[in-house]
Order: structure tokens, then C-alpha cells, then sequence
């Protein structure tokens, strides 16, 4: 009947098949079909591929491919209870960082937070017309009433992106260190630089509720840790070998050549990925406005569902200004330190 | 002159490759470098190297490019572990140190010079300088005084504010000598230090560096490619060719009587009339008597170019050679016209190799 009864019939075994046979519970489509009496004739050319669901047809044994979706399904919800008991309270302190970084940015009132980010941005790239042309992008999305919903943004970026280099960091000095840590980290992070943003936030919904600040803070920083990690790693990898030596010929200990010699000449490259780092995190935390992060992404949301062209063309805008923002100053940053250490 | 042995090798090998004790059999059953190379894939760096350096010496180590001059140089401060041997200094045997006094030994009795400066482009000049202090944990306030005193001495006065890659290359090596100074250490290796610099500066830097030494006397080890740089430093001259050492001595002697082709191949491209001295080449006199018939007093250290224009060319003459005011020799100018042929004319096939 099926096209694949051969190969059971071939190898002897019908038996065992048939053994399988549940009787006439479920019903596949071709079985329908047949019923109605279209008879799809089988040539060469409509030759299925040996599938589950076609071997299944077959011989009634073999699984067919809902089995398999029903499999992860299960595996991984009688892993979930395990791994929310571990992860809980591991990442809990993520939920308390957001929520106070947001409240904080929330509450300061504008006539405070201008200054202190007018000082952070002269501080970080001592340029007086990178302040001004910060001062006037924060000034109209403000005017246009985009404030609170732009700092809210600004607020998740500055939590996930100093966790970032925070974790990011280390991790890249360990990896620049052992050989073989490296040649383990990087496939894991070639994947979480390859899967869609998407892909990451399904385990995690099931993990976490969706009420909860730390499952969208979760992906943001999988996804843009990998930047500062892998420059890290490179920066310290491709520091001057006669510098390191000359460092070991004085004598100089492990610690006093890291902090001394190899972080400060691997500085330029560790802020090229903190820059990309942030960067990432703000294309992130628009996408994360699907699981309920706060933000300028909200309403691009909204502009969306609700087909409100203006909403979504005017908070896109922020958005756009936001990432000139934060690539100007970190690229003042990074220039500066450049040009402090040139050959 | 002869001062007390400060570094001592002995016995030193080195082979790279992923099995070097191995390829050490095979060394020592007299496989050549290049067999080594092709049969064994392992890399000859040394081959029972035998030398001592003694202290307030300049030891020039000379070879061409690949020789191991690098090589030898790093297992002084055992940036490279030997594959059998031993260096001893101060009569203290280097390779049994445990990593603290190993430290040590590389914080206070060595320091050294490299051929690319290796400064740190992100610290000022005086910073770098006083970072051979620093490393020992020495306040900052002490340290800067300390590379600002040393940055005088080599000519870099008020330029202590200023970043390396603001200075010349010349005065980037000048930070490095003044780094290797400021640690005040006996020992000082310097790997090709001013083979990276133009002619000219490379002459002022042999210059301050042998003005320095009159007065500091420190035991240097200096690595070189280039025979007219070895003989203007050294006291003590040790040639090294595919790993092993051809000839080892006073420069003069090498000059004079080299052992080996490739050494001959050397020397015969120089100019012999600067660089050898009446000392080598006059005939001690041992009765005390002033010859008859002399031209003159000559010093012992004169160099043979100053005799022929003394002399204006003439063959015939001699001269009595002076030293401390007492004549030691006698000096005739046709053994000085002979000196000055190479045994081997760099013509008749001395670049067969
Ligand atoms: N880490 C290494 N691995 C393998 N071979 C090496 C290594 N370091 C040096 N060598 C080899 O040892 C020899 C001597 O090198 P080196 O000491 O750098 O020579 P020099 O300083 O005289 O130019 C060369 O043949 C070089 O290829
Ligand atoms: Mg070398």
C-alpha cells in the first residue's frame, strides 16, 4: 500500500511492525484519500522521501515526525522545573537591576538627567560639539514627547551593556589565556551570534514568566556579549609579542603584566566591542518589546499592530537617534584611545 | 681589565621542535642542522656553547641573521629554557631558580635593550623609564625622580612628559637604554639594540653607549650582525654560526687570525687600517733597549690608519711604540702593510656559502 512497505517486507520485519499497530485511531490524510477513492498513482517522479511520516505509513513501529516535536516538548518541560530552580535565583538580581535602573531613569527629572548625560558624553569623548548635538537629538525626541519612553530604553541598555562588559570581559581574558577555551567558547558563541534574536526567546519564555524584566534582559545580553568577549580575546591576543617580552625580561608578574601591559594595549579593541556591544543591545531591546520590555520599541510595537504609521515612524526616529547617540560618543571614546597609544 | 667572570655557559643546547630531548640524541651523535631539520623536523638553536663573560666587559655575541644570537642571549634571563646545559651567574646556578628568585635575578641583576624598542606606547617616557622600579613595587615619586636622573644621562632632558611614538627612533632606544639604567642592575643584554636605527645614529648611539660604560662599567652582553659595531664595543668577541661558536676571543686576535672561512668572509669586508691597533700587530721588546734607526714614538692604542698618515706612505719606516710613557715595542711598517691583507682576499671565493 505505502510506497516504503518494501524495505520492512525486504528485511523481515513485517512482525515487529505490525506489533506496533494501534489500531484505527488516528487517521493520516493519504488514508483519507484513498477512502474517497483519489488513488495518487506512484511513479518515480512523485517518490516521497523516506520520512518519518512516510515510514510510518509503512510500518506502524516507526515514529511518526509529531512524536519527535512532542519529544522535545516534554524534554524539555520536565527539564524546566530543574533549570528554573537553578536559574531563578541566579539570575534574580537581573529583574532587580532593571527595575531599579528603570525607576531611577524614570524618576530623575529632566532638568537632572540633561546634565549628568551632558557631562557623561563630554567626559567619555571631551568634545563640546558631540554635547551639543547630544543635547539637541535628547531635546527633541523630549519635545516631541518621546522622553520617558527614551529613557526607559536608555536604561535597560546601560544595565545589560555594563553587564556585558562586565562578564564579557573576563571571559575574553580567560579565553586569550587557554588555547583550548578559546576553541571551546567560540562555537558557542558563533551560535548565539547566528541565531535570530527570535530563536533565543522561546526557551526563555518558557523558563521565565513573561512579567518578569530578566527574561528580555537574559537575551539581550546573550546576544550582545559576544562583541566585548571576542575583541578581548583578539585585542590581548595581538598585543605586541616584543612588549610582552619585554615585560617578562623585568620581571614583571602575571597580574602587573595584565593590568600593566595587556589590558591598557588591548584598549582600543575592547571598546571596539564595547561600542558594538551596545549597539547590539539597543537593536535588541526593541525586538525584546514583544516579552515585555519597556521602551521606545513598545511603540514601534504599537505602530505595528495597530497600523499607526505615525507612531511608528516617529518612535523609529528615536531610535535611529539613540544609535547615533551612543555610536558617536563610544567611537569619541574609542578614538581618544586610540590616539593615546599609536605606534 | 680582566675583571671577575660574571655569566658563565656551559655545555648549552637548544632544540625547538615538539620532542627536543629526543633530537638531542640525535645532536649528539652528530646530526647536522640541517639533517635535524629535514629528517627530524626539530630546529638546532645551540649546540654546546661554551662561554664566559666577565664582568665590566662589553662580550659582543656576533652571526649572521639565524645564527641563535637571540637565542643564546634570552637563556641569560631564561626567557628561553635551555634543552640541556647550564648558565651560571654570579657563581649561582640560573636554571635551578624556582620562579621568585628567578623574578628576582630579572628585577635587579639584569636588565635589557631590544632591537624594537618594545617601550609602552600608552606611558609617558619617564614613565617607561622608571618601569624597571616600578615592577619592584618602588613609589612612584621615587621611580620618576630615578628615570628622569637616567633620561638626562642619555640626552633626553624635559622630554619625560612626552609619549614614545612622539620621539624618534633614536630617541626611543635612548627611553630603552635609559629603562635598562634606571634598574640599576650589573647586567645589561642588549639583542641588536641600534640595528633598527639610521647609520648615523646608530654611530652616536655606539658612542653614548661606550661614553656610559667608562663610567658605569656594567657586565653587557650585546648582540650585533655587523663586524665594524662589534669591534668598536667589544672587549671580548664571540662569533656563532648555525647555532655553534666558530671563534671565540680578543676582536684583534679574530682579526688577525681568523679560524674559519666564514669568519675570514667577515672580517675581509672591513676597513682593517681602522679598526686594528699597533698593540696586535707590534713586536714586543724584551731587552728594554730603544731600537736604532726609529721614526718616531707611536701610542700602543693608535689605530694603523693614523700610522700610515704619520708615516705619509713610506714603507721603510719604524717606529717605537709607547705605552704609559715606557717603550714596549717596536713597530715596522711593512708587518704593517701585511696586516692590512686579509689572509683571504674577500675576492678569491671566501662567499661560496
Ligand atoms: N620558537 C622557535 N621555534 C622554532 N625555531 C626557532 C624558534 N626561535 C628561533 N628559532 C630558530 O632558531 C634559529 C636561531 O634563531 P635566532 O636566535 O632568532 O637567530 P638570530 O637572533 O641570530 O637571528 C633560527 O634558525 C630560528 O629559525
Ligand atoms: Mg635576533
Amino acid at each position: 500500500m505505502a510506497t516504503y512497505d518494501f524495505v520492512f517486507d525486504g528485511l523481515g520485519l513485517r512482525d515487529w511492525c505490525d506489533a506496533g499497530k494501534t489500531g484505527e485511531g488516528l487517521v493520516s490524510m493519504a488514508d483519507l484519500l484513498a477512502k474517497t477513492g483519489v488513488i495518487e498513482e506512484s511513479t518515480i517522479w512523485n517518490l516521497p522521501f523516506p520520512s518519518l511520516d512516510q515510514l510510518n505509513e509503512a510500518c506502524d513501529s516507526v515514529a511518526q515526525s509529531r512524536d519527535v516535536t512532542k519529544g522535545v516538548e516534554d524534554g524539555f518541560l520536565a527539564a524546566k522545573d530543574a533549570l528554573r530552580f537553578v536559574l531563578d535565583p541566579l539570575t534574580q538580581p537581573l529583574s532587580w537591576f532593571l527595575d531599579g535602573a528603570l525607576l531611577a531613569f524614570e524618576a530623575a527629572p529632566w532638568w537632572l538627567m540633561f546634565p549628568v548625560l551632558m557631562a557623561i558624553v563630554y567626559y567619555s569623548s571631551k568634545s563640546a560639539r558631540l554635547v551639543v548635538f547630544v543635547t539637541i537629538c535628547l531635546a527633541f525626541l523630549a519635545f516631541v514627547d518621546h522622553y520617558d519612553h527614551a529613557m526607559q530604553t536608555l536604561a535597560i541598555i546601560f544595565v545589560c551593556a555594563l553587564l556585558c562588559v562586565l562578564f564579557g570581559v573576563p571571559i575574553g581574558i580567560a579565553m586569550s589565556r587557554s588555547d583550548r577555551l578559546q576553541r571551546m567558547t567560540i562555537p558557542v558563541l558563533d551560535m548565539l551570534q547566528t541565531l535570530p534574536p527570535f530563536v533565543y526567546l522561546i526557551p526563555l519564555i518558557f523558563l521565565f514568566s513573561v512579567t518578569e524584566p530578566k527574561l528580555y534582559g537574559i537575551a539581550i545580553i546573550l546576544y550582545a556579549i559576544v562583541p566585548v568577549i571576542r575583541l578581548t580575546d583578539l585585542g590581548i591576543r595581538l598585543v605586541d609579542k616584543d612588549v610582552i617580552e619585554a615585560a617578562d625580561s623585568f620581571g614583571m608578574t602575571d597580574r602587573q603584566k595584565l593590568f600593566g601591559v595587556q589590558i591598557p594595549l588591548a584598549l582600543p579593541n575592547i571598546m571596539a566591542g564595547v561600542n558594538q556591544t551596545i549597539m547590539m543591545s539597543l537593536a535588541m531591546v526593541v525586538i525584546a518589546s514583544l516579552v515585555s520590555a519597556p521602551g521606545l520599541g513598545v511603540l514601534v510595537l504599537r505602530g505595528i499592530r495597530n497600523l499607526e504609521l505615525g507612531v511608528g515612524l516617529v518612535s523609529g526616529l528615536g531610535i535611529v537617534l539613540l544609535a547615533i547617540i551612543l555610536d558617536r560618543v563610544t567611537k569619541a571614546a574609542l578614538d581618544r584611545v586610540n590616539a593615546a597609544q599609536k605606534h | 681589565m680582566a675583571g671577575n667572570i660574571k655569566i658563565s655557559i656551559r655545555n648549552l643546547y637548544k632544540i625547538f621542535g615538539v620532542d627536543p630531548k629526543a633530537a638531542l640524541e640525535h645532536v649528539l651523535s652528530g646530526t647536522s642542522k640541517a639533517d635535524l631539520l629535514k629528517e627530524h623536523r626539530h630546529v638546532l638553536g645551540l649546540k654546546d656553547i661554551n662561554v664566559d663573560m666577565r664582568e665590566g666587559q662589553i662580550t659582543v655575541i656576533m652571526g649572521l641573521s639565524g645564527s641563535g644570537k637571540s637565542t643564546l642571549i634570552r637563556h641569560l634571563n631564561r626567557l628561553i629554557e635551555p634543552t640541556a646545559g647550564e648558565v651560571w651567574v654570579d657563581g649561582e646556578e640560573v636554571l635551578a631558580y624556582d620562579e621568585a628568585r628567578l623574578r628576582k635575578l630579572r628585577r635587579e641583576v639584569m636588565s635589557m635593550v631590544f632591537q624594537k624598542f618594545a617601550l609602552l606606547p600608552h606611558r609617558t617616557v619617564a614613565e617607561n623609564s622608571g618601569t624597571t622600579l616600578k615592577v619592584r613595587g618602588v613609589a612612584k615619586r621615587i621611580y620618576l625622580g630615578e628615570a628622569s636622573k637616567w633620561l638626562d644621562r642619555v640626552g633626553l632632558h624635559g622630554y619625560g612628559d612626552h609619549y614614545p611614538h612622539q620621539l624618534s627612533g633614536g630617541m626611543q632606544q635612548r627611553v630603552g637604554i635609559a629603562r635598562a639604567l634606571t634598574s640599576n642592575s650589573p647586567i645589561m643584554l642588549m639583542d641588536e639594540a641600534f640595528s633598527a636605527l639610521d647609520p648615523l645614529i646608530r654611530t652616536d648611539m655606539q658612542d653614548l653607549l661606550l661614553e656610559l660604560q667608562t663610567e658605569l662599567r656594567k657586565t653587557i652582553v650585546f648582540i650585533t650582525h655587523d663586524l665594524d659595531e662589534a669591534l668598536k664595543l667589544a672587549d671580548r668577541l664571540v662569533i656563532l654560526k648555525d647555532g655553534y661558536v666558530v671563534q671565540q676571543g680578543e676582536p684583534q686576535h679574530i682579526l688577525l687570525n681568523p679560524n674559519d672561512p666564514y669568519i675570514e668572509d667577515f672580517v675581509s669586508d672591513i676597513n682593517r687600517a681602522r679598526v686594528l691597533r699597533v698593540r696586535s700587530i707590534m713586536i714586543p721588546l724584551n731587552d728594554g733597549g730603544i731600537p736604532p734607526g726609529a721614526h718616531g714614538e707611536v701610542s700602543f692604542d693608535d689605530t694603523l690608519e693614523s700610522i700610515i698618515a704619520r708615516s705619509g706612505g713610506d714603507t721603510s719606516h719604524t717606529y717605537v711604540v709607547m705605552r704609559d710613557g715606557m717603550a714596549v715595542g717596536k713597530l715596522e711598517m711593512t708587518s704593517l702593510v701585511k696586516a692590512l691583507v686579509p689572509r683571504v682576499a674577500s675576492e678569491s671565493g671566501a662567499r661560496n656559502y
